[in-house]
């Protein structure tokens, strides 16, 4: 490609010293809006808002937030859906795979653009905790503190039999055309609407779903058909097809592919001390008990050759009954080590500096 | 020292004890760390690295907001994450009385670690032994709790340990008994109320 742009959003001010920015990765359905709303769409709230604002863990008064849309996504940064200025056509197919390297350094150039020499921190959770743990590694003098929620070092052959079927959904849809859906003026939403709702079923836990739905039948009886019953069904259903009315197919199918091939061993026989060696990051992990697609145990994989080669690190294993998606939830401790953690970050650029007015944008 | 620290070692006499046998820039592994202040405190006066285990979530950001690193873990399923002879010294501070695996925890320590360091309450402590003569378990500063609510599951006294490590192939190499911020040197086993000990593995 000859070029590309990137969309993002900043919270709170840059301080004189370029000391106090913070980059936040978006996972696989997320996007440069992480936080509050827009005058005209009040109802349209950022995706990490619970964590991100004024007074908030991540507090846009002491730090400058940014937010970026990956390249290949699918709102407003060139990605697939983008018309490709050469052919006049939406990129579609020809759309190159990028992966989390490729994020990192187009986040790095973004960074050099707002004249950003080093993060104060990267944060980010699932697969943005992926892009948080590449930041440390491909750029180790451009960030202090990575923060890697619900994160793993490389994905286990279930989790990319979990993005396979994903993404068979996806490209076996008659809609799909290959990926050039769009000259067809359709959309594979069958296939899109199939690989949300299989992906929901693994960002929730059991528990919470016997919780919020158990056995619940819509109408209360059986109706021994193939239309919806259960509520489980309905909200699965519900989900799809919210997600399929925005999200561009390509970029599930290139985000799930970024997610396979991440593997920062991958250059060190498989090595994670090894990998980990030329990282100069403090590291705050954090995982989550009923998380089962990125498990306690994916995070421990983290922090291992953290330990190894004596880097700062503290690891945080939250009790929470939403799964994966307890990352995203509002809790108590998991918000007071997120805060307790980011008051040591800003402490580092001076206690109560009061970031430079003139830098506002 | 800072004041902080003067007032810390004084309400934590085995604090200063610890430090005392830890030379500067040692790495360190604090196990059961609490809320992070001997591992602060051995930071700051020892310039010590490493890191601290714990398992209550309401210690985990006291920790960090210490300044110290923490590994949320519960010490009674080991120390897998940690490597052979990783750490100078594995730090067990007013915790052995409460791991339930403690024989198989001290093992442990001296596989990831070159010396243990332990401090426990002396069980064998004359004021211990006089509320058992006169019919109840012991409560007291050092053994602040009930018997139906206690987590000291293996307590013991000087004696016990230094048999425990006599048949475990654990040398001591240091001991230090205090009441409060005394030595204790006569009769340690009646009359100190807290013990620390240093070892490492024996022949």
């Amino acid at each position: 490609m000859s070029s590309y742009e990137l969309v993002y959003e900043t919270y709170g001010s840059l301080n004189a010293d370029k000391s106090n920015a913070i980059l936040i990765c978006h996972a696989l359905s997320g996007n440069h809006h992480v936080a509050g709303y827009y005058a005209d769409a009040p109802e349209n709230l950022g995706w990490w808002d619970s964590m991100v604002g004024p007074g908030k863990p991540i507090d846009t008064e002491k730090f400058f937030v940014i937010g970026v849309n990956n390249l290949g996504g699918c709102h407003g940064s060139t990605g697939p859906s983008t018309i490709n200025p050469e052919t006049g056509q939406a990129y579609g197919a020809s759309f190159p795979l990028v992966t989390v390297e490729d994020w990192v350094e187009s986040q790095a150039r973004l960074a050099d653009q707002l004249g950003i020499e080093q993060f104060a921190a990267v944060i980010g959770g699932s697969l943005g905790g992926m892009q948080a743990l590449q930041w440390s590694l491909a750029y180790p003098d451009r960030v202090r503190h990575v923060f890697a929620i619900a994160a793993a070092p490389r994905l286990t052959a279930q989790n990319i039999a979990f993005n396979d079927v994903a993404r068979n959904a996806i490209l076996t849809d008659p809609d799909f055309y290959g990926g050039d859906f769009y000259q067809h003026g359709v959309v594979p939403t069958r296939g899109l609407r199939l690989a949300r709702m299989l992906g929901h079923i693994t960002y929730l836990s059991d528990d919470a779903m016997a919780d919020k739905f158990g056995r619940e039948l819509r109408s209360g009886s059986f109706k021994y058909s193939y239309d919806i019953e259960f509520e489980i069904e309905s909200y699965l259903r519900y989900q799809g097809d919210k997600f399929a009315a925005y999200f561009d197919a390509n970029t599930y199918l290139l985000m799930t592919k970024a997610l396979d091939y991440f593997d920062p061993a991958h250059d060190f026989g498989g090595d994670l001390n090894k990998a980990f060696s030329h990282a100069k990051a403090d590291f705050l992990v954090v995982s989550f008990t009923t998380d089962w697609r990125f498990s306690p145990t994916r995070s421990r994989e983290i922090v291992r050759p953290l330990l190894h080669n004596k880097l700062n690190v503290s690891y945080a294993e939250i009790t929470s009954n939403h799964g994966h998606d307890s990352f995203l939830m509002k809790d108590s401790y998991y918000f007071e080590v997120m805060r307790t953690y980011l008051d040591k970050v800003a402490s580092e650029f001076g206690k109560g500096q009061l970031p430079a007015k003139e830098a506002e944008k | 020292m800072s004041q902080d620290n003067l007032q810390l070692s004084r309400k934590r006499p085995d604090f200063a004890a610890i430090a005392a046998w830890i030379p500067k820039g040692a790495s360190v592994l604090d196990l059961g760390c609490g809320d992070g202040s001997l591992l602060r405190y051995l930071k700051e006066t020892r310039a010590v690295t490493g890191y601290g285990v714990e398992i209550s979530d309401l210690n985990i950001a006291s920790c960090i907001g210490n300044g110290v690193n923490v590994i949320q873990n519960d010490l009674n399923a080991g120390l897998a994450d940690f490597e052979n002879n990783s750490f100078d010294y594995v730090l067990l501070s007013q915790t052995l009385q409460a791991t339930r695996h403690t024989e198989a925890l001290i093992q442990e320590m001296l596989r990831v670690g070159r010396e243990g360091i332990v401090s426990f309450p002396n069980f064998g402590y004359w004021r211990n032994r006089f509320k058992i003569l006169f019919g109840n378990m012991p409560v007291s500063k050092d053994l602040p709790y009930q018997w139906y609510d206690t987590p000291n599951v293996h307590l013991c006294t000087l004696k016990d340990f230094e048999t425990f490590c006599a048949d475990h192939h654990v040398a001591v190499l240091d001991r230090r008994v205090m009441t409060g911020e005394g030595e204790v040197k006569f009769l340690p086993n009646l009359l100190g109320s807290t013990a620390v000990y240093r070892f490492q593995r024996g022949i």
